[in-house]
């Protein structure tokens, strides 16, 4: 089971700033380790939902650096939505983690 | 020989059918769509681009790319995308020099701010090349980021 991913949600206004850092190697496929290639392993796809609703969805490639970050912005969400992140893996692995909308400063 | 005439007219019209159902499949938009192999695998921005049918993009200054002029660790390239213009569905980055330059598509919905924050490897010095969605069309603008240290192969 891959590590869980860190979540954080803070409200400016009425806008989520969403932030995700997820555990991954992402392995392009060209690295050696012990003259051995390394295979090819990452992320291929990511959603993010809002209380249920799709929010924000993305195929990526082996380019994403290791141990992915992105950031994306919600309108209308509220302190105490529900965001709920997935990303599934070449492998076929999948990862499911939730945050809490918090409230900004 | 009539009835025949006649199965061999119904098989074209189901045929007919079908390659309207599919190029409804193919459309740009990409939505639904499964994991483009065949973008992510193209060994250039222009082949990829096509696979995505991101054809005819046209130059806009209304889409803002913040990285770095020079990347001391092509590992880890910070890059912040905001589309300005309205009705942004979809963000594509492409690294031009990457072995394999598609690095994703970022889909929005109704409500979600066009922006996106990612971190992406930078085998060599290369334009980031990214096309933005609204409406049917597609809108494309370029960076040049300069690394030091590549960040492929390590």
């Amino acid at each position: 089971m891959p590590d869980p991913m860190k979540i954080r949600a803070t409200l400016q206004g009425d806008v989520a700033d969403v932030r995700v850092l997820m555990a991954h190697p992402m392995e392009t496929g060209q690295r050696k380790q012990g003259g051995k290639v390394v295979p090819l392993h990452f992320i291929q796809t990511i959603t993010a939902q809002l209380n249920g609703r799709t929010v924000f969805s993305a195929d990526i490639s082996q380019a994403i650096s290791r141990n992915p970050v992105f950031a994306f912005k919600v309108k209308g969400a509220k302190a105490g939505d529900k965001i709920t992140v997935t990303w599934k893996d070449n492998e076929g692995e999948s990862r499911t983690d939730e945050a809490t909308v918090r409230g900004g400063s | 020989m009539q009835q025949t005439r006649r199965s061999v007219i119904k098989a074209g019209g189901a045929l007919g059918l079908l390659a309207v159902l599919g190029s409804a499949l193919l459309r740009p938009g990409r939505a639904l769509a499964a994991w483009n192999t065949s973008a992510f695998g193209a060994k250039s921005a222009v082949d990829a681009m096509k696979a995505l049918g991101m054809t005819n993009a046209e130059d806009s200054k209304d889409i803002a790319i913040r990285a770095p002029d020079i990347a001391e660790n092509g590992a880890v390239v910070p890059i912040d995308i905001t589309s300005n213009i309205a009705g942004t569905r979809s963000i594509s980055v492409f690294i031009e020099k990457n072995p394999f330059p598609y690095t994703g598509t970022f889909d929005f919905p109704e409500g979600t701010v066009p922006y996106v924050h990612l971190r992406a490897k930078l085998g060599k010095s290369t334009p980031v090349r990214v096309v933005a969605a609204a409406g049917g069309k597609f809108y494309t603008t370029a960076k040049e980021v300069k690394v030091t240290i590549g960040g492929c192969g390590g």
